[in-house]
Formats: structure tokens, sequence, C-alpha cells
């Protein structure tokens, strides 16, 4: 009976976040007038709903014991298509937006068949997709496309009312599904918990007989295709395509995952976990554009330290009870 | 013949010398190198200079990689280091004064070999994997480096600090010579010295090594302090070269295109194996790619294209696995998997 009450080893991180999390919202409030609102916190997941799509599929990957840095591009590369077809080819969004996302699966899914088979790191083959999705931007176009059809600005400016006057876009909505699907996908599936099996020790996973090609490359295309929902988002979101947007996103999205207590090695974490981290990452942005004298710098520097204080904290964590190799 | 193929070098020279071929047949006058005002200019010293950060850069990186780390907050240590000397020199009553250039410069170099020791501890004392130590200090040095200059692009005026990247001396480059002793510097350390050996026991085998009485933590503190050190004085040359500190875009990639050099050097991400001059071939590969294509006319942009292109290709020589797959593909018509995997169904 105390062991269901005793906290678990694994959720230590992701309570540290929630309270610091609250601690932040409790923190602004106080501070700032007009900060505690419900809109404040909605805004929240408005700014930041391809952030949180993004942040879902890197969550997987890292669970893997991979990394994938290609996904600030490919939402680059998602914006730029998209702008280009509907725009300058004269494609019908309901063509052009399947499109995209079967296009970032199947990058995805290239990538993690060049991962598991030939045996190269994660992290050298996702940079080699890093270059190559922000290349083809370029070769679509150097320039901004501004996209100006009804379908994209609609869905841009529609609100969804809540009740007490609130209102949260389109995007919160597939942002939140997305979340929610990643959770059933990662806790209630065969696949979730294979994909905690190889992050736990893939040779253990492949001697026990569990599909670890195949699930591998699903966790890449997986993400491939978060990556490309999220730029359907961004697009949304920014009603434009260009070469440059979201750069350094990935460097966002690994630490969102961190700072939401997945272990980098892979194995252990949690998809509301990431969902909590990129909040945090978003209220720290918040605070400090209510500050308004501290610069926009300000945040990189706050993430690093939040960076390192939950590596550490990981590192404490998992230090515990097993010996330290050299 | 055999083993001029089987050398090392041997695929880095090939592709260098077809790059070079393409440009010869491309336009002859690639290769024409000017005397004016006692300096070279041409093409080929145009890639040796610009190529001279990226170089340092990527030796610092060969040893951390050698060690089977990888550093991933040269870009950001070369803002900083670029911020610190500026911001230096701006503040100074003369900002020619050498007393106060070479200040600049000292500080500049502490604070990059500081933040080199900040990853090595990361990694050594905190047991942290460098991926992860190191993207620390990527994910924040951007903005420790804008904080620095309070967000603005400092410009300097003064040419005793523009010698270091727009210098000319013995008709070569100043940052030529500084890439060519710190090459030195780092081939005696590894080659002359026992160092190397320790550098290549710890990427091979960590705990055996410290077993074997290697000091693996000092090993490893060393190679990252010395990335740090390599990445400042980059930061320094591309600083020095326009004469401002622009944190945003000072080093901008800079940790993946030296990654990408030493990758074509032929050393191996796994640690154990490294080759300094390997490294360097990486390095003028890559600054001759990026000049073939500026001269080509094709949009710069597209240089992305062709190097995510290069690296699969690189990494995919470099696999074990897919080599023993291409050869068993050639080798019989009919494929045949070459390791099963245990796949249950249902």
């Amino acid at each position: 009976m105390v062991d269901a009450f005793r906290i678990k080893k694994q959720h230590v991180p992701i309570i540290v976040t929630t309270a610091l999390l609250a601690l932040m919202f409790a923190a602004g409030s106080l501070r700032y007038t007009g900060f505690f609102s419900w809109q404040v916190l909605l805004n929240l997941l408005i700014d930041n709903a391809f952030l949180l799509i993004v942040a879902t599929g890197m969550t997987f990957v890292i669970l893997s014991g991979g990394i994938d840095l290609s996904v600030g591009s490919m939402i680059a590369l998602t914006t730029m298509l998209s702008a280009a077809l509907v725009e300058q080819a004269g494609w019908p969004p309901a063509v052009v937006i399947p499109l995209v996302l079967a296009l970032g699966s199947v990058m995805g899914a290239g990538m993690g068949a060049i991962i598991h088979y030939f045996h190269i790191q994660p992290f050298i083959v996702t940079l080699a997709g890093m270059f190559l999705a922000r290349g083809l931007c370029y070769v679509i176009s150097i320039d901004t496309i501004t996209i100006r059809h009804p379908f994209y600005v609609n869905m841009a400016q529609t609100r969804i009312p809540l009740p007490g006057g609130n209102f949260i876009s389109v995007s919160v909505v597939i942002a939140l599904i997305a979340v929610a699907a990643a959770i059933y996908l990662a806790h209630f599936t065969r696949f979730g918990r294979c994909v905690y099996a190889i992050g736990g020790n893939e040779y253990s996973a492949l001697l026990m007989g569990l599909p670890v090609g195949r699930t591998k490359v699903l966790v890449y295309a997986f993400s491939g295709f978060c990556s490309a929902l999220a730029g359907v988002v961004f697009t949304f979101y920014m009603l434009s395509g260009y070469g440059l947007h979201a750069l350094g996103l990935e460097l966002d999205t690994i630490a969102a995952v961190v700072i939401g207590g997945t272990l980098l090695t892979g194995g252990v974490g949690f998809v509301f976990g990431t969902f909590l981290g990129v909040m945090l990452q978003g209220i720290i942005q918040t605070i400090i554009s209510f500050e308004g004298t501290l610069s926009s710098w300000w945040t990189k520097i706050v993430i690093g330290i939040l960076l390192l204080l939950f590596i550490l904290l990981q590192r404490l964590l998992s230090a515990r009870g097993e010996a330290r190799d050299a | 013949m055999e083993r001029i193929r089987r050398h090392h070098l041997f695929w880095p020279l090939m592709v260098l010398a077809a790059l070079l071929l393409f440009n010869l047949l491309y336009d002859p006058d690639f290769f024409r190198i000017q005397m004016r005002d006692g300096a070279l200019y041409g093409s080929l010293i145009d890639i040796l200079f610009f190529g001279s950060p990226l170089a340092l850069v990527a030796i610092g990186m060969t040893l951390v990689i050698a060690t089977r780390g990888i550093d991933l907050s040269v870009g950001s240590v070369v803002a900083i280091s670029g911020a610190i000397a500026c911001l230096t020199i701006s503040k100074g009553a003369d900002q020619n004064d050498p007393s106060l250039v070479l200040a600049a410069v000292g500080l500049a170099l502490a604070a990059s070999a500081l933040l080199g020791l900040w990853n090595g501890f990361l990694v050594t004392r905190a047991g942290i994997q460098p991926i992860v130590a190191t993207l620390i200090l990527m994910v924040a040095g951007r903005g420790i480096a804008q904080l620095i200059t309070s967000g603005q692009i400092i410009t300097v005026i003064s040419p005793n600090y523009e010698i270091i990247g727009g210098g000319a001396l013995l008709a070569l480059p100043v940052s030529v010579y500084i890439v060519a002793l710190v090459f030195l510097l780092a081939v005696f350390l590894t080659r002359k010295t026992a160092l190397g050996l320790f550098i290549e026991s710890v990427g091979c085998n960590p705990t055996a090594s410290r077993l074997a009485g290697i000091r693996s933590d000092t090993v490893r503190l060393f190679a990252y302090l010395f990335c740090g050190l390599c990445a400042g004085m980059a930061g320094l040359i591309l600083s020095s070269n326009v004469s401002s500190a622009d944190c945003n875009n000072a080093g901008l990639w800079y940790e993946l295109d030296a990654i990408l050099a030493v990758v074509i050097g032929g050393t191996s991400l796994n640690g154990g194996r490294f080759f300094l001059t390997g490294t360097l071939l990486g390095v003028l590969i890559i600054q001759t790619l990026t000049t073939t294509i500026y001269m080509t006319g094709v949009p710069p942009e597209i240089t992305l294209v062709v190097k995510a292109v290069v690296v699969l290709a690189v990494c995919l020589v470099q696999s074990e696995s897919f080599r023993r797959k291409l050869v068993h593909s050639l080798a019989t018509a009919r494929s045949q998997p070459v390791e099963r995997e245990v796949t249950p169904r249902g």
C-alpha cells in the first residue's frame, strides 16, 4: 500500500517540471498585471502548437535512444513546398497537405532505414537530412513565398471560442490531438512498449524477439510525420513559406523533451512530460516579453540553464545505485 | 597500387583532385595566382583563406571525436570569442593600441579555453554524454554572446586587430599561418608524444584505458580544452576579418561543417582512430566545393544539398554493413539477406 504512494524515480523530473511551471506562472501572475488569466495560458498553446507537435515526435525518437536533428528543416521544407504548390502551382490544399505529410513520413522512414540497416549514428544521418531538407527549400525558391489561399488564411484566423470569452486556434486542436494520440501510442500499444524496450537496451530488445528494425524505422517515420504536421501548422501560423523558417528549432525541441524528463540515453520518459517542457519554454518566453526590458537572448540562456539542471538531475537519478562507468 | 588505394587519405585526395579538375575544365583561370601589393590573390588562395577558421575548429574537433566525444558548442564559442575581443577593443581609448589588441586576444582565448574546460568538466566529472553536455553550451552560448554585446553588432576600427583575419605575411594570409602552427602543434603533440596514443586508447575503450593506468579524464579534459581554444581562434579570425562581432551569424553551422570535415577525413565517429591530415583535406574539400558552387553560378544555398549527399556517401562508405551488403550484392546476382533479424509474427 505504501509503495503506491511512494514517488517513483522516473517521475521525479516530471514532478520538478510541473512544480517549476506552477512556480513560474505564480511568479508571473504576482509580478505582472494581466498575466493571471486563462488567455495567457491558452496563448502558450497557440504560440507553441507547432513546437508541441515536433516535440511529440522527437520524444519517441529520444525514447528509442536516437536523435533527430532534421525536424526544423523539415518544417521549413513543408512550409516551402506547401506555399509553392498552393500559390504557384495552384494545387488545392486538400491535395497538398496529405502530400507534404506523406513526404515527411517517407523522409523520416528513409533516415530510419539508413540508421538501422547501415549502422550509422542517428546524429549524422539526421544531420544529412537537415542539410538536405534546408537545401531543398532553396531549390524551390530563395525568397519568401506568401500564402494568400483562403483556406490557409481561414485556418490562421479562425478562433474557436471557449467559455469565459477565451479562444484557441485550429492549430491548438491539431496539436492536442497529436499529443493525445502520442500518449496512447507510447503507453497503450505494442509499438510504444517496443520503443521503450529499444531505448532501454537495443540488444536485449533484439534478443527478446522484438521487431527492432521495423520499430526504429517507424519511430523516425513518425518523427518525420510530426515535423511535417508541425510544418503545416507553422504555415497556418506564418502564412508563408521560407527556407529560413524554424531555424534552430531542433535545439528548442530537444531542450523541451529533456526538460520534460525524457532521458537522452533513451528508455525513460513520458509524452506528457514533453508537453510540460514545451509549456515551460513558452512561459519563459512570455515572462521575458512581459518584462519588456529583458531581451530575447535571455530566453536562450535560461533554457540553457534549465537544460543543464535537468540533465544533472537525470544524471543524479540514474547514477544512484548504479556503478559509475569511466 | 593496392597499398596506395588502401591508404586512408586516398579517397579524400581523389575527391579533392576531382573537384580541382572540374574547376580546371570549367574555368582555367581558377588556378591563376596573381601578385598584388605583396600578397597573392587567386581562387586557390581564397580557398585556403576562407577555409582557415573551419580548419582550426575541425582540428580541435578531430581530437574530441578521437576520444569518442563530440563538441556541438564550437559555433557558439566562435561567437563568444569574437564578441569578447571586439567588446574589449571597442572599450579602449585607442582602438589600434597593440597592447589593447593583445589583451583582447588573450581575454577571448582565455574565455574560449574556459568554455572548453566547462564542456570537458561536464563530460568527465559529471559523466554526461558529450552530445548532451555540449548541447547546453550550444543553446546558451549564442545567448551569452548576445549578452556580451548587448545584442548589437560591435564594429571596431583597429588595423592591428585586422591583421589576424585580413593581414598578409610573406604573400600569404596570416590566418593560414595560424592554421599551420596549430596543425603542426597538434601533430607534434599527438604523434611525437604519448598523448596521441592516450587519446586513441581512451577513444577505443575508456574503462580499459583507465584500468591500464591512463588518466582518461585528464586526456578527455585536454581534448575539450584544445577544441575550445581552436574555436576561440577561429572566432578571432572571423571577427577580425570583418572588424565586427556578429553574434547571430558568426560561426553558424560551424559545428556541422567541422564534424563533416572530420568524417570526410576518415576519422571514425566511434572514436579511437583519428587523422589530422585527413581532417585538413576534409576542410579543403568542403571549402573547394563551396567555392566551386559560387563559381558555377548555382545559388550558394544549394551547397546544403550537396553537403547532405556528401555526408551520406562518406558515412555509407565508412559503414561496415553497407560495404558488406554492397560487395555481397555485387558478388552474387541473387540477393540474400546478410543478417536475419528475429522478427516474430502476430
